[in-house]
């Protein structure tokens, strides 16, 4: 069971951790933050293993992973 | 403690040791490098270090560096070397770090020459860095005063967090005088609540000139402006000699407050009244002292190892209250006491107009 | 449940104002890592440059003084001397340390100043607004290059971690880069050599990190992050360049 905590209001937006996911679970939603950006989300939970490369990858720590 | 017979220059070097500077931080340059030499041999004994860095730009920013963390340090140059220091200084004063810088001034412009000179009068008071900012300049006169005013220097930067100089000159920084190297008693200032050592129990924070913020500079500039306010009122220094019935006052700081006193002297021996005022704190300025003889209405001679640097700040100091002229050498011919006799007698005989 | 990957303790909860997928997020990230990991946050002393990371004294809970633009290794060797238990940790940019600071980086290394450095290289000015830097690339166009950087005129891109690494007083110096999790892992490890070198008193530890810049560059991060492999590696390639075993200085 894995859990990724996204700190939305933080998200740029700019792809890289959907880039680089191996189960291609994350996406970019719908949903702008305050700073005007779509927050990336995570479409398909059950892909995700918690590798925890998205957050490893994200220039604004936006991303936490437990598992 | 008996006297020792000393150059100015290692009296200033004794000087910081005697204070507890345990880092030094320089370029070799003449005329100022017995200061670097003798520390170099003593600093490592004293548990402390010494560093010849790559250029005056380094030094200066390695005294940045220690002082930040609360430590007393010293750097030391001559003219050309002062000019590049300018930048750590501009940042030294706005982040407000203590530090001394020594300034054994050759002369100028671009590489000029290696004789005395007071040409870095302009670049020590009006601050030669970028910035609204104000540093103490400290004028010795004598190899006594070289290392009285180093220790003094050491002080006035820790009370007041920023940079003290020390301004002498290739005279006073080559010439040996009888030395009481007194042992001062040490001054405790507390640096706990801004000194970097790593934040521990703590957050973490910073020592730093950039004010970004939505006023937060002219604030930090205001604070600043208050600070100098307060120097201005409490730490000026100067000797003032003019008793009451004065034809003129001779006013000099440093190697020509040598030689005016002589000059003055005999003025006085030949029955003249004649006064002489030594600024000792250059920045603070002693204008209230300097106003109170124009007020007399005793004429003023600024006379200077330059073309005419202080006497802007004489005159404005007199406010017009008296008559100020100048004298003054530039690089490459030292004044004897009779060429600055002839321009006190010329004044006495009313054969100069105020410039 | 199991923490895969958190937000390092030594970052403060400010969030970067750094562009969209810029590299110097991740890079404060790493140093943060090492940070904790080495246990040394109440003990650093960091000295901040001028440029996009001068705001690392906001990001990291440690105390920081601010250097002027390039003297970082100026100021972090005063620091050092007169406090030489504590950490001392430099974070410079290719225009502070490998043009206004060529001086103070070369010599600070030549001392075998015991320091931390981490040189992030996006070959641009990048707080200024995209001019060319020391390390832009033959070809690149910047807002001072603008028919991209030609030798004839501009000299080719400096490359720092080869001349430092032939100084003796240099512990470690390697380069790496974080734009794919592959080289991240590495970058991650040179980061912490980086810093394993000051706390082994072996002189000073240098990392070269290539980083994006989008904004600067003109692209979007996703083509930023490709670009490093696409023209930077080519030119600035990865390796550990020097690595001290012993305290062996001649």
């Amino acid at each position: 069971m894995a859990k990724l905590a996204i700190r939305e209001e933080r998200c740029k937006s700019c792809g890289i951790c959907i880039e680089f996911c191996p189960e291609n679970c994350l996406e970019i939603g719908d949903k702008l933050n305050a700073q005007g950006y779509r927050c990336v989300r995570l479409a398909d939970p059950d892909a995700c293993r918690a590798c925890g490369i998205c957050g490893r990858m994200c220039p604004d720590v936006v991303i936490e992973v437990w598992k | 403690m008996a006297k020792t017979f000393e150059k100015g220059n290692v009296a200033i070097a004794k000087a910081a040791v005697a204070a507890g500077c345990k880092y030094y931080f320089g370029y070799p340059i003449t005329p100022q490098s017995d200061i670097p030499e003798y520390l170099s041999g003593v600093l490592p004994s004293v548990g402390g270090q010494f560093v010849q860095a790559e250029s005056e730009v380094a030094s200066i920013n390695m005294l940045l560096g220690a002082g930040a963390t609360g430590k007393r340090a010293m750097t030391s140059s001559s003219s050309p070397g002062i000019s590049l220091k300018q930048e750590g200084i501009s940042y030294m004063a706005g982040s407000e770090v203590p530090g001394v810088i020594v300034n054994v001034q050759r002369s100028g412009p671009g590489l000029g020459g290696i004789a005395p000179s007071q040409g870095d009068y302009f670049q020590a008071t009006r601050g030669g860095g970028h910035g609204d900012y104000r540093i103490f300049v400290l004028a010795p006169s004598s190899v006594q005063e070289m290392y009285d005013l180093t220790v003094l220097a050491f002080d006035l930067a820790d009370q007041y967090r920023m940079p003290a100089m020390v301004l002498a000159d290739a005279m006073l920084g080559m010439m040996k005088e009888p030395l009481d190297e007194w042992v001062p008693e040490p001054k405790a200032f507390d640096k706990g609540d801004w000194a970097l050592g790593g934040a521990s129990g703590r957050p973490g924070r910073r020592v730093k000139s950039l004010f970004l913020g939505d006023g937060e500079l002219a604030e930090h500039n205001w604070r600043l402006a208050e600070k100098y306010r307060e120097i201005r009122e409490k730490a000026v220094r100067v000797d003032v000699q003019v008793p009451d019935g004065c034809e003129l006052a001779v006013v000099a700081f440093g190697s020509a407050a040598r030689i005016a006193k002589s000059a003055v002297d005999r003025a006085n021996d030949e029955g003249r009244r004649v006064g002489l005022i030594r600024p000792i704190t250059l920045w603070p300025f002693p204008t209230a002292e300097i106003r109170e003889v124009a007020e007399r209405g005793v004429p003023l001679l600024a006379v200077e190892l330059n073309t005419g640097q202080m006497v802007e700040d004489v005159r404005l100091s007199s406010e017009g209250r008296s008559p100020v002229t100048f004298a003054g050498w530039p690089p490459g011919y030292l004044p004897s006491p009779d060429d600055v006799y002839g321009e006190i007698a010329r004044r006495l005989a009313g054969g100069e107009k105020v410039a | 449940m199991k923490a895969v990957f958190t937000r390092p303790e030594s970052l403060t909860d400010k969030p970067f104002h750094f562009c969209p997928g810029c590299h110097h997020g991740v890079i404060h990230r790493l140093v943060a890592e090492a940070i904790d990991h080495y246990g040394v946050r109440e003990k650093t002393i960091g000295a901040a440059s001028v440029g996009c990371s001068v705001f690392l004294y906001d990001y990291f809970d440690i105390d920081v003084v601010e250097s002027p633009h390039g003297r970082a290794p100026a100021v972090a060797t005063g620091i050092k001397r007169a406090n030489p238990d504590r950490f001392v940790l430099l974070y410079q940019g290719d225009g502070d340390l490998a043009a206004i600071g060529t001086a103070e980086i070369i010599h600070a290394a030549n001392r075998g100043e015991n320091l931390t450095v981490v040189f992030v290289n996006n070959t641009v000015y990048g707080m200024t607004g995209g001019q060319m830097a020391p390390t832009t690339l033959l070809g690149q166009p910047t807002t001072t290059s603008p028919y991209g950087r030609e030798f004839g005129q501009d000299g080719y891109p400096i490359k720092m971690t080869e001349m430092l690494a032939q100084l003796e007083g240099v512990g470690y110096a390697a380069r790496v880069a974080v734009d794919t999790p592959a080289r991240l892992a590495k970058a991650r490890k040179a980061v912490f050599q980086a810093f394993e070198t000051q706390v082994e008193e072996k002189g000073m530890g240098f990392v070269e990190i290539l980083a994006t810049c989008p904004t600067n560059w003109g692209l979007p991060p996703l083509e930023a992050v490709k670009r490093v492999e696409t023209e930077m590696i080519p030119y600035f390639p990865l390796g550990v360049y020097k690595e001290r075993k012993g305290k062996d200085f001649l």
